[in-house]
């Protein structure tokens, strides 16, 4: 559906694109407003809700995913962007038998969390930080880490699991 | 052993970490429309005008409302919540033309989609009509008591004994102003409502709550409905802290909306809504006055605090309730005053009023140990409080002395140099603080429907809430070692206003209150289940069940506080101690240490509670250096309502942090001996972080938060600085 109504100066950011989402290797077709947000769109759209919104301005990292292994805020992505591209969010983050990923059971057994509404992010981050090379040591995890704010307070612990699976993967 | 005390993990760790834990904007309805708002540009006066069309004219509009076509609600008088303010009157949305604050809303606009919601709401032209008000400047000048009928809470004025004589007659006396900005709860998840009515008139909310009971009886007034009408859902709590126990006007806006467009509507709040459509902690100033003997015996202590109010509603806080229990003074005295300035009504944030009034009082302390050439922790032994004397009660437990020499010890705080500015480590001033924290431990009545099912598993059901501590892991706990069943085999479920009355998530009260009811349902289903199939000592209740062959047994349970605090003094204690390093260049601080140590009566759950604890510690932090609404007095209106410019701690600024219980019960309060945690977490690291930096630069900053600039700017700091 064509959005007729914009106005002649405006960007015609209102018409309607339609699109493939590529999600946890599955393909996903869309009718979205070409100015939907990768982040939207797995929400409001998709309904997989794992992906969370804390700010939608890019100043949380609650909404972090990984765009073809890269980890980025989807807030700040637009959904055509994303297109052809493999998005991987905490729902598809799991084995191949739905065993939960090493860093998600750290924190679990990390107790990296206590509300649960950054922890998404975390964790995607997480294993971005570890696959990046950027979690040898406390203080670099921390570097590395502080685009995802909790508000809990749980960054020892969650220091504390990606330190404990980065080491993991080493050996 | 039983299952309490141990430190499990928690049961709703797979669904958080997997994604699969639903907080309230992500319940999906169908039809579900959404809205966005249109906020009020002065700060007081009255909407003039109105143009809607450019925002009507928008593909998938479905609905503007103002104050013009908006529904006039009947609004009934509701029982007062113990969670709203004892005076004023709350802000009715889209009923007036009235402009209470910069920010609030005056407009709301439901489309098919949020971006079509948002792009209208930009639309809406409006002429706003600003009129004097209360003022915008936090002037003390413009102070006044309390309205009656909250004095209860915090008094105007109180004092024991002669505190201006006492005073005189001390031989080292300090004074200093304190000042605690605007801070603001920041919980990760913006609260959001969802509102779906069906055929029947009946309303259903997912909303983002401490309190679904408060909620559904707010709603149900709101609209004139019977409370068995509304029904409020709450699952899932992204963080609180405070902001989420009063039923805010977003909540009725989404109500509003979705019974005109006929359709279920999310209203979600952007994160700088979150600034002027919940609460904070208030703006207050306060000023002590402390006197001791040669000795270091506290003779008077006169604390003075002016707390921000709004314009139209009365927050008050206790903030000098620690000032006559905390130490024992020979006198005390405190007067307590609102400032009302043009703003959205304040609200409770996690330790409200203790956390503000012990920042004062334990800086104060630290100033007088000093002038008394005491050691500041042996100045606080020698006051040690071993009854209440503001009550005059004995406490009901406190084992604060623990709290210090286990703290301490852990800390190594006899490394200490007294002298200040005397320790350095890389470059850095080094400095050690510490502080005192309370915390008033109190319980409520609270209910909940216990099932067992002869299969061996078991339902517990209340409607409270889990805003993050683990209200869900140590609840199955209780309920597992009280029906001495697996955890695994005990549900517990929460966060929904048809299930048994709970009382407010908050105040730190959770376990107190609800923990006791479990226990007392759990308890009350053994025994009818015992009594009905007259069983044998021994008998577990399944098996009687079997023997019975009924496939399950339910009873209700309750519990509440008895006459205890007529007899006893009742509260949680804390010693936080705090190493900084100070950058002698930037004057920038960093927390390298904190150390802990709780008496929060018996620990349920050692390794949530540490987490709760660190929690607080890290929230500690940031109010002591870095968070601070940024007030513009000629707008009204918070310039930094953002997370990249109102900073809160991240990863990078957090290292060591140790936090411990000391052994600790109290059965007077309550069955289980509980005390609660959540908000002596908080109490006490600001003004431990601030005495360190005193200890590593000779600065008594007051004014918090304690950035490089306040440092750089103290005429105190140039001197003696090393080269």
């Amino acid at each position: 559906m064509q959005d007729a109504a914009n106005d002649a100066g405006d960007l015609d950011v209102r018409s309607t694109v339609d699109l493939t989402l590529a999600v946890n290797g599955e393909d996903h077709r869309l009718e979205v407003p070409a100015r939907t947000t990768l982040l939207d769109a797995l929400r409001d759209r998709l309904h997989l809700n794992g992906t969370k919104k804390g700010c939608g301005i890019g100043q949380c990292g609650a909404c972090t995913v990984l765009l073809d292994g890269q980890r980025v805020n989807a807030c700040l992505v637009l959904a055509v962007m994303a297109e052809g591209r493999h998005i991987t969010t905490i729902e598809g983050l799991h084995g191949p038998a739905g065993e939960l990923h090493p860093l998600q059971q750290a924190f679990i057994d990390h107790d990296g969390f206590q509300c649960g509404y950054c922890t998404p992010g975390q964790i995607m981050s997480g294993v971005a930080c570890i696959a990046e090379g950027h979690a040898g040591s406390r203080a670099e995890i921390r570097q590395h880490m502080s685009g995802n704010i909790c508000r809990c307070g749980a960054y020892v612990n969650i220091v504390a699991a990606i330190e404990a699976t980065a080491g993991g993967a080493d050996r | 052993m039983g299952v309490i005390g141990q430190p499990v993990p928690r049961v709703d760790g797979p669904a958080k970490v997997a994604g699969k834990a639903t907080y309230a904007a992500e319940f999906h309805p169908e039809g579900l429309a959404y809205a966005a708002t249109v906020r009020a540009t002065v700060p007081h006066g009255r909407v003039a005008s109105f143009d809607t069309t450019g925002a009507e004219a928008l593909p998938g509009v479905i609905a503007v409302l103002t104050h013009e076509n908006a529904p006039r609600l009947p609004w009934q008088p509701v029982e007062q919540a113990p969670v709203d303010p004892g005076g004023g009157e709350q802000l009715k949305p889209l009923q007036s033309d009235r402009i209470l604050f910069a920010g609030q809303p005056i407009a709301l606009v439901v489309a098919e989609s949020q971006e079509a919601a948002r792009d209208a709401a930009s639309r809406v032209r409006f002429t706003c009509i600003a009129e004097a008000g209360a003022g915008l400047i936090f002037d003390p000048a413009r102070a006044r008591p309390p309205s009656e009928g909250t004095q209860e809470s915090y008094p105007a004025e109180w004092e024991r004994g002669d505190t201006e004589g006492a005073l005189a007659a001390s031989a080292v006396q300090v004074e200093g102003d304190y000042l605690q900005p605007r801070l603001y709860h920041n919980a990760m998840e913006p609260h959001a409502t969802i509102a779906a009515w069906d055929t029947d008139g009946g309303l259903t909310l997912w909303d983002k709550s401490q309190w679904v009971d408060n909620f559904r009886d707010q709603i149900a007034r709101n609209f004139g409905l019977d409370e068995n009408e509304v029904r409020v859902i709450s699952p899932f709590v992204g963080g609180a802290f405070g902001a989420a126990l009063r039923c805010w006007p977003h909540v009725t806006l989404a109500a509003m909306a979705a019974k005109v467009v006929e359709r279920p509507v999310r209203l979600e709040l952007t994160r700088r809504e979150l600034y002027t459509s919940i609460g904070f902690r208030p703006q207050t100033l306060q000023n002590v006055r402390l006197g001791a003997d040669g000795d270091g015996r506290l003779r008077g202590i006169v604390q003075t605090a002016w707390g921000l109010t709004s314009a139209y509603e009365d927050y008050g806080e206790e903030v000098l309730d620690p000032t006559g229990m905390l130490y024992d003074a020979e006198s005390a005295k405190t007067v307590y005053r609102l400032v009302e300035v043009d703003t959205n009504t304040p609200t409770p944030m996690r330790g409200p009023g203790a956390v503000t009034g012990v920042f004062a009082m334990e800086m104060a302390i630290d100033e007088l140990a000093d002038a008394a050439g005491i050691d500041p922790l042996e100045f606080r032994l020698r006051n040690y409080a071993e009854r209440d004397r503001k009550k005059d009660l004995p406490f009901s437990s406190k084992a604060l002395r623990d709290c210090y020499a286990t703290a301490a010890r852990r800390f190594g705080w006899e490394k200490r140099n007294p002298e200040r500015r005397s320790m350095r480590a890389d470059g850095m001033l080094v400095g050690y603080g510490m502080a005192s924290a309370v915390w008033p431990a109190m319980r409520s009545p609270a209910s909940v429907r216990v099932r067992l099912f002869a299969n061996g598993t078991a339902v517990v059901r209340t409607a409270a809430s889990d805003m993050g501590p683990g209200t869900y892991t140590s609840m199955t706990q209780v309920a597992a070692e009280m029906l001495d069943l697996p955890m695994e085999r005990v549900t517990f479920e929460l966060g929904d206003s048809t299930l048994p009355m709970a009382p407010v998530h908050g105040g730190s009260m959770t376990m107190a209150s609800v923990g006791s009811a479990v226990a007392a349902g759990c308890t009350r289903l053994c025994q009818e289940i015992g009594r009905l199939g007259d069983a044998k000592d021994g008998e577990h209740p399944v098996e009687t069940l079997k023997r019975l062959r009924r496939d399950s047994f339910e009873v209700e349970g309750k519990a509440e506080p008895g006459k205890e605090a007529e007899t006893h003094s009742s509260y949680a204690f804390g010693a936080v101690f705090a190493e900084v390093r100070v950058d002698p260049d930037l004057g920038t601080v960093r927390v390298s240490r904190l150390v802990g140590a709780y008496d929060g009566g018996v620990i349920v759950n050692p390794r949530t509670a540490r987490s709760q604890a660190i929690g607080g510690m890290v929230q500690g932090i940031g109010m002591a250096l870095m968070e601070a609404g940024e007030w513009d007095e000629r707008l009204g209106r918070v310039m930094n309502a953002n997370l990249a410019e109102y900073l809160v701690p991240v990863h990078a600024d957090i290292e060591e942090l140790d936090a411990v219980f000391v052994e600790s019960e109290d059965r007077i309060l309550n069955p289980l001996g509980v005390k609660g945690i959540a908000e002596i977490a908080l109490c006490g690291v600001a003004p431990a972080i601030a005495n360190a930096v005193w200890h590593a630069t000779g600065l008594r900053i007051r004014e918090l938060p304690l950035t490089p600039d306040r440092l750089l700017m103290a005429e105190e700091w140039a001197e003696g600085m090393p080269a």
